[in-house]
């Protein structure tokens, strides 16, 4: 073999071949049938988008799934930016805690997470129980089996990825900003409101992104929590086609969830620098 | 002092075991150039950050012109501060971070766009109004922070070694600068370094310090004329320290003995007769020239040429190494290693020194 007939770019793309085959035969190339099954089955054609337009169920799950993504990020915004803020202004040894507390439901799986959360919001969970036996109550709440309890248990399982970017961004913030901003007479409100909040921006729309994303396609949490009563929109597939066989409606579905998460990550990408929210974490 | 601004009375900060303030109290005069200078440790810092109000006293207390102020947060002891990273907010224009101040303190919008215009102008920055931070240089950013410390009037600028970032020339350049602006308003300026040329070049006084307590307080020329202790000789400026024993004399002129020589010293306070005392004796007042012309002889141990002046070790066999610094511009002998030469000193050069 003749020196210079592998040029680095050619030693580049050999490195990158396997993941690439992966990549394309688990993931591409499946993610390629399924559009072509949503527009085969059961017979060729656009009819199974035009359900989008026509089955109310469908366009309920879609509302109910968005709605659930969007309080959820809220949700994980809020306590997120608290927990991160914490973490900023926590003594050395306490970071170290504190970060291990944020990431250690990681180590747990999502399924037994979110069955913790049936034991305790269910009829008989530790939350009613609780709460009749101080006699606060007579009958248990419904504490879940509804958007309630799928909120809850989202916001859980989603907080981490909100706590992860708004603590990095924090990260970089020096603290003499604050300090100026007091020296110059501002009040501790207007200080963090002014100079503090606009410097985590880029952190909380990572955040925002990532948690909201994550949600549209969420699936256990919902199902089990929601009881078959919030059917977000990842649970509607698995229905069409677990139960009803419907490839080509839960396909279709599949695609459109798909396309539907390409648009706000593409509307995102003009407020985050997606590369610096996905790639560049610390 | 009478006109006094700020007054320091016997602060304590400690940090653990170390004691960043050990019982400082100081008076610092209205519209004065003031420099706390010391190595990193000696508190400098902390003395400030307490004046600005961002580190809490252990004991002591502070007042702005007779009132107290020991309790009260940085926001409502209205002195601009000068960061030592510049701490622009970098969400903000230059005309913005300017007009921070002035919006916390509610100014009507015209009045703030009058005041960025006067302090752009003040720090020859208007062209750069609607730049940001990030866009600027360190020596267009240092300005930046000054126009914008100073934007609500303070009677007092406090600056916390401001021009440590910036390269050696633009330093000297802004030093002449922040004098012309020191004189031009007659504001009080509360200056942290660490170099002793800076504080030097600038002061009105400077406060030595050193782990966390005042070694000496003076303007520059008495500070470097007349040390107190061997600290301040060692920091401010070269020095060297010769041991000598106090053999007799008078007030205005003592005998001193030290390593088989006696000389004269010409010092107003005549220490007791028979005891030792350590004196400092710069390094550019000893003469050198050829054997037999000056008091001792001594020979050349080492040379360092630094462009206006030549830096030369002499050894003297009682006297041990005595750094001296001439102008080589001055004709004379060419001093080079093993060279036999004179040397001496006029009686005025030495300082009788404290224990420290």
């Amino acid at each position: 073999m003749t020196p210079g007939l592998l040029t680095d770019r050619h030693r580049y793309w050999l490195l990158i071949l396997p993941a690439l085959a992966v990549m394309i035969i688990f993931y591409i190339w499946p993610l390629v049938n399924i559009l072509g099954i949503s527009v085969t089955e059961p017979e060729p054609g656009l009819g199974n988008y035009a359900l989008l337009a026509e089955s109310r169920p469908i366009q309920t799950s879609f509302i109910i799934t968005f709605r659930v993504a969007a309080i959820t990020t809220v949700f994980c915004l809020v306590l997120g930016y608290i927990v991160s803020y914490a973490i900023y202004n926590a003594s050395k040894r306490g970071v170290g805690l504190m970060v291990a507390l944020v990431l250690l439901p990681f180590w747990i799986s999502v399924l037994i997470r979110s069955f913790s959360w049936i034991v305790l919001l269910g009829r008989s969970g530790l939350v009613n129980d609780a709460l009749m036996g101080m006699g606060l109550i007579d009958r248990p709440l419904r504490l879940m089996h509804n958007e309630f309890g799928v909120l809850i248990a989202m916001v859980h399982v989603m907080l981490p990825f909100a706590v992860l970017p708004i603590m990095a961004n924090m990260k970089g913030i020096d603290r003499s900003f604050v300090n100026a901003a007091r020296g110059l007479g501002a009040s501790e409100w207007t200080a963090f409101w002014q100079v503090y909040f606009p410097q985590t921006k880029p952190g909380v729309l990572s955040a925002a992104l990532l948690v909201f994303v994550l949600s549209l396609g969420f699936y256990i949490t919902p199902a089990l929590l929601g009881g078959g009563r919030v059917l977000m929109i990842s649970e509607y597939i698995t229905y069409q086609i677990q139960e009803f066989l419907k490839w080509g409606t839960g396909t279709m579905l599949s695609v459109t969830l798909l396309v539907a998460t390409g648009v706000v990550i593409l509307a995102a990408a003009r407020f985050v620098n997606l590369r610096r929210a996905f790639l560049e974490r610390g | 002092m009478s006109n006094s601004v700020l007054s320091v009375r016997n602060a304590v900060k400690r940090y653990g075991p170390v004691r960043a303030l050990d019982d400082v109290s100081l008076e610092i005069g209205d519209g004065e150039f003031l420099t706390l200078l010391g190595p990193s440790g000696s508190g400098k810092t902390t003395l400030l950050t307490a004046i600005a109000g961002f580190t809490e006293l252990d004991s002591g207390s502070l007042s702005l012109r007779g009132t107290d102020i020991t309790g009260q947060t940085p926001d409502k002891r209205n002195f601009g501060m000068v960061f030592q990273g510049y701490a622009l907010f970098p969400n903000m224009t230059v005309a913005g971070n300017i007009a921070f101040p002035l919006k916390v303190r509610k100014w009507n919008s015209s009045d703030i766009n009058t005041r960025v215009a006067e302090c752009l102008a003040l720090v020859q920055m208007e062209k750069y109004a609607d730049r940001l931070p990030s866009q600027l240089s360190g020596g267009q950013q240092q300005r930046v922070a000054l126009a914008r410390a100073l934007s609500f009037r303070p009677s007092v600028l406090l600056l916390d070694e401001p021009l440590s970032a910036l390269d050696k020339k633009l330093r000297a350049d802004l030093q002449w600068e922040l004098k012309d602006l020191h004189r031009q308003l007659g504001v009080t300026f509360i200056y942290v370094t660490h170099d002793q040329d800076e504080a030097l070049s600038m002061s009105d006084r400077i406060v030595i310090l050193k782990d966390g307590s005042i070694q000496q307080i003076g303007g520059p020329g008495e500070l470097y004329n007349a040390p107190r202790t061997p600290f301040v000789a060692d920091f401010l400026g070269k020095s060297n320290f010769i041991e000598a024993e106090v053999t007799g004399g008078a007030p205005g002129a003592v005998q001193c003995a030290a390593g088989g020589e006696s000389f004269t010293v010409a010092s107003a306070a005549a220490p007791a007769t028979g005891s030792r005392r350590k004196l400092a004796l710069r390094p550019e007042r000893v003469r050198i020239g050829a054997p037999g012309a000056e008091a001792f002889t001594g020979q050349v141990r080492q040379l360092s040429y630094l462009g206006e002046r030549a830096h030369v070790i002499v050894t003297h066999p009682g006297l041990g190494e005595i750094l001296v610094s001439c102008p080589t511009w001055k004709a004379g002998i060419t001093p080079e290693p093993g060279l036999g030469v004179s040397f001496g000193w006029d009686s005025d050069a030495c300082v009788f020194l404290e224990d420290a």
